[in-house]
């Protein structure tokens, strides 16, 4: 497995896995609207997808974003070129359903200039043993902003520059984001 | 957190420093034990964030999904939606190519049904009963448009027969004879066995084999005209 520095995991992109030649038969085939192809690919990938969405978008309504994500998957399987994974077309996909669905929620705007002063204040507060949280809950505490960079760099291995470019930021401000969601994390966790 | 170190120590462990800077930085993490110390606990919090574990899905959302795609008979999506779509429409060599890719895939399918999965197994799938898995390696428009494929080439054969020696009509029709008893036996098989690889690459194979065999004849029927 490709390996970045300090041993993050990189997403599974090798074309050679015997998963992306298994997916390309069924993409072929659901993308003609064999609906039973298609859901042989749902069951292969929802366990992924949902816990993407649970840690970037929070537990709530996360059975109905997931949903969405596929539903989503399914109008555009036309469009895969099979240029990548489907795995990680999928991927990309499910990251822009969730930012539709921050969107949607109203909680995009300022979500990265607002959570800077909120994580600097927080990772002041170290925990008490007593209070101290699993990393999932743990994550659900974080502004928006701050969670969906750090679960898309240390959850599931992006780089900055790809992180940047999906939620329309800059490298830096990533960088400091990430930074500050660790900061903050280190004070709560157990 | 006055420590003009301290907002970089995330981009020293990324490996993200400029190689002056991570020099500093270390040099001053030899005197500083408070950035040595955050150092270890940010490293822990991406350990701990590398090591997260999947959970299950509790519910099987596959049904809604069903119903909003149009696969459980309630269709959602719009006439428009649905002409953007790629029209199902096989050329014989995207026929041939998908026999291909089927029979590529063959071996890797069979060894991922084999391998022991830490996957959670869905144990209350509601599929309907119109999306049960089903026995066939083409859905059924693909196998429409492959059985078309084959009776256009046994026509355009048959137009072209009497310019072929009566050897080489012998050998093609022992051949396609036993190509069809491959095919037959491989879809009774994965009517038992419907999510059997094997079997799955063995059926896209034999029909491909037949394509080509067919195809082979035409052109070589043609040439002699």
């Amino acid at each position: 497995m490709q390996t970045l520095a300090l041993g993050v995991p990189a997403l599974s992109r090798d074309r050679s896995e015997p998963r992306y030649a298994a997916d390309a038969v069924e993409v072929t085939l659901a993308a003609s609207g064999d609906a039973q192809a298609f859901e042989r690919l749902y069951r292969r990938h929802v366990t992924r997808i949902h816990n993407l969405v649970r840690r970037m978008h929070g537990p709530d309504d996360s059975d109905e974003v997931t949903q969405d994500v596929f539903v989503r998957a399914w109008e555009k399987l036309g469009t895969f070129r099979g240029e990548s994974a489907f795995s990680t077309w999928l991927h990309r996909l499910a990251v822009n359903v969730i930012l539709t669905h921050r969107e949607a929620r109203g909680k995009r705007r300022n979500r990265f200039s607002d959570s800077e002063q909120l994580l600097t204040s927080a990772a002041a507060r170290r925990t008490t043993p007593e209070a101290a949280m699993d990393l999932e809950n743990a994550l659900s505490k974080l502004p928006d902003g701050a969670r969906e960079v750090f679960v898309l760099h240390d959850v599931e291995g992006y780089r900055h520059e790809e992180i940047a470019d999906m939620l329309g930021l800059a490298t830096g401000t990533s960088k400091s984001q990430l930074h500050h969601a660790r900061m903050a994390l280190r004070a709560w966790l157990d | 957190m006055t420590d003009q170190w301290m907002d970089r120590l995330s981009e020293y462990l990324d490996g993200d420093l400029a190689p002056a800077e991570r020099v500093a930085l270390e040099t001053h993490l030899a005197a500083c034990p408070t950035c040595q110390a955050t150092v270890a606990e940010l490293r822990s919090v991406v350990t701990r964030a590398h090591a997260l574990v999947d959970r299950p899905v509790a519910n099987d959302l596959w049904g809604g999904i069903a119903t909003r795609i149009g696969a459980a008979g309630t269709p959602v999506i719009d006439l428009n939606t649905r002409r953007v779509r790629r029209r199902f429409s096989l050329s014989l060599t995207q026929l041939a190519a998908a026999a291909v890719l089927f029979l590529a895939v063959g071996a890797g399918a069979s060894a991922i049904a084999m391998r022991p999965t830490t996957e959670p197994v869905p144990t209350a799938v509601a599929t309907s009963p119109a999306l049960r898995v089903i026995p066939v390696g083409l859905p059924t428009k693909a196998e429409q448009s492959y059985d078309t494929a084959v009776r256009d080439l046994e026509q355009a054969l048959d137009a072209g027969r009497s310019r072929l020696s009566p050897k080489t009509v012998a050998v093609l029709e022992r051949n396609l004879a036993r190509i069809d008893v491959a095919i037959e036996e491989a879809r009774v098989a994965l009517k038992a066995d419907p999510a059997n690889a094997y079997l799955n690459a063995h059926l896209a194979n034999s029909m491909q084999q037949k394509l080509a065999l067919l195809q082979q004849a035409t052109t070589i029927a043609n040439a002699a005209s």
